[in-house]
């Protein structure tokens, strides 16, 4: 593809206020050197098509606002390249599986729903440590690497939207709040899994997973979440037949009296809430 | 505030054959489902066939008669393909079944790892398994089609 | 609580069913390379064949754990399939107890043909 190659998006439009359902627009603009597909919706909106909305942000890849389904895959639009494609057609339609609130924006609120009734925060007894800290949890390396993969997520929706048991189910939790639920259950500074385990052993658990895997595949972040899942269901079948018990949440190491700040660096303000 | 719901935007059972149409796992997925069903539909029919054997030969000839044909007929040969495709159903769907089990219960996945693209994902440790899987599946396939075929030509 | 359970009792009576299912379908479909628990030269489903078989206790067992193992496992999964239609609750409610007293009805039957079918033969 060289410079001013056309390129022909074909847009999934929906105005609620004017419109029934969503149809089909075409749009053509010239290929520019390292176009993504970002790149490209915003052409089309500052010369074709000003009343096109979509969600993005960071145009960067962390920022997880810009998940589309891209010629039949969900993928991130600031993270496709148009080459990367290997046509000269786009096709762009707002991620499966949520419902459309215009254009290219789905209605994410189910997944986040989902994702606060897994508990996805450490969970612990010692509150007042953890509001006025006096030292830090300790944790290993080894210990780190048991749930670090699962803390890249950026809660982009991709691997909802690949999922097909989220498909046809609207019940079902969904690939990202059950990976984030595993994260905090696997994390030692945690305690939190006897009241997770209040929801995860309800339909609202892993149980319609079945390992299509690909939610893994659609991930841009290499988080996994299959793995997470298939991790999670191990937990949940230890735990009933009574051979697993979440270990204790990790002790505080004090702050160490051995080491002194250097002079010539300031104290940290004081906490203002 | 938002206050409609939005368009529906489901995908439905289409979905099923992958909403995100990466790898062959879900074609795995989707054809132990159907496979599933068929062996369901016929083992629910089947109680009834074979139970007719505590009744006597008699009942037991007339059950096997109904669900069997003259050697060289239509409908010999479609109660034997018929059977035949059941075993086929079998084949895949314990094979395939073992290496769900195995996944689901957290083995042959992979421990989580720091994610360096290009990723190499738990479908990716999964896929000599379901290989091997498969294998197995056709070496079974193949046997219980000569044992077919054996007893249709003698 | 239920889903973790039945999951579980869904993924071992999988692995149960492998096992004897297996056994069965070498028996009864595998025969010309593996002649088990065959009088030689006749067919598996053939009345003798079928109530040699019947004789062995071992048979009477394994039938009745496998039309238990199968029945649960099988109609769990019809119910996963269904439920996952994104049906209402009401209607989960109801295929449920459906599911169950069917399956239950059956298991009760099949049992009872196995059990029948092994006193038959112990006449023969």
């Amino acid at each position: 593809m060289t410079a001013d190659t056309p390129v022909t998006f074909r847009l999934r439009r929906f105005d609620p206020t004017t419109q029934q359902e969503p149809v089909w627009e075409d749009f053509t603009i010239p290929y520019t050197a390292g176009m993504t597909v970002l790149d490209g919706l915003r052409t089309i909106k500052e010369t074709l098509a000003p009343s096109l909305a979509w969600r993005s942000s960071c145009r960067m890849g962390v920022c997880g606002s810009c998940g589309m389904f891209i010629n039949g895959h969900p993928r991130l639009a600031c993270n496709t390249q148009i080459t990367e494609l290997g046509t000269s057609s786009v096709t762009v339609a707002p991620l499966p599986n949520f419902a459309i609130i215009r254009d290219l924006v789905p209605d994410l609120r189910p997944m986040f729903d989902a994702h606060a009734a897994l508990m996805p925060h450490i969970i612990r007894e010692d509150t007042q440590e953890m509001q006025e800290p006096t030292g830090e949890y300790y944790q290993s390396s080894h210990q780190l690497e048991q749930f670090l993969q699962f803390t890249y997520c950026i809660k982009c929706g991709c691997c909802m939207a690949a999922c097909p048991t989220m498909a046809t189910d609207p019940a079902y939790s969904g690939p990202m709040p059950l990976a984030q639920s595993h994260r905090y259950n696997s994390d030692t500074r945690d305690g939190g899994f006897a009241a997770r385990k209040q929801v995860l052993a309800t339909e609202q658990g892993p149980w319609k997973c079945h390992f299509a895997g690909e939610c893994s595949q659609a991930c841009p972040k290499g988080v996994d979440p299959a793995r997470a899942i298939q991790l999670m269901k191990r937990q949940m079948v230890m735990d009933y037949f009574r051979l697993y018990t979440q270990p204790c949440p990790s002790k505080v190491v004090p702050k160490s009296t051995e080491i002194n700040r250097r002079p010539d660096v300031p104290e940290a303000p004081a906490p203002t809430i | 505030m938002l206050d409609n719901k939005g368009h529906p935007n489901r995908l439905g059972i289409w979905g099923w054959l992958g909403g995100g149409r990466w790898g062959f796992e879900r074609y795995l997925y989707t054809l132990h489902r159907l496979t599933g069903l068929g062996l369901l539909c016929y083992f629910l029919l089947h109680i009834f066939v074979t139970s007719a054997r505590a009744f006597g030969q008699d009942a037991w000839a007339a059950s096997m008669g109904r669900v069997s044909g003259p050697p060289g007929s239509a409908r010999g040969l479609f109660f034997t393909v018929g059977e035949f495709l059941v075993f086929a159903a079998f084949a895949f769907h314990a094979c395939n079944g073992v290496r769900l089990a195995l996944i689901e219960l957290g083995f042959a996945i992979g421990k989580p790892i720091e994610p360096i693209y290009p990723y190499r994902t738990s479908v990716h440790e999964q896929r000599p398994l379901a290989v091997v899987v498969m294998v197995l599946a056709g070496i079974v396939l193949a046997a219980g089609g000569y044992n077919f075929l054996f007893h249709l030509t003698h | 609580m239920r889903d973790q359970r039945l999951w579980t009792w869904h993924v071992l009576a999988g692995l149960v069913i492998f096992v004897v299912l297996g056994l069965h379908m070498t028996v009864m479909h595998l025969d010309t390379l593996v002649g088990w628990f065959n009088p030689a030269g006749i067919k598996p489903i053939a009345w003798d064949s079928v109530m040699q078989r019947a004789r062995l206790g071992f048979f009477t067992v394994s039938y009745i754990v496998l039309l238990g193992a199968a029945l649960f496992h099988g109609l769990y999964g019809l119910r996963n399939i269904l439920f996952e239609l994104g049906i209402g609750t009401g209607a989960k409610k109801g295929l449920s107890l459906v599911l169950t007293a069917g399956g239950v009805a059956l298991f009760a039957y099949g049992a009872w043909a196995a059990w029948a079918a092994g006193a038959l033969a112990k006449t023969l």
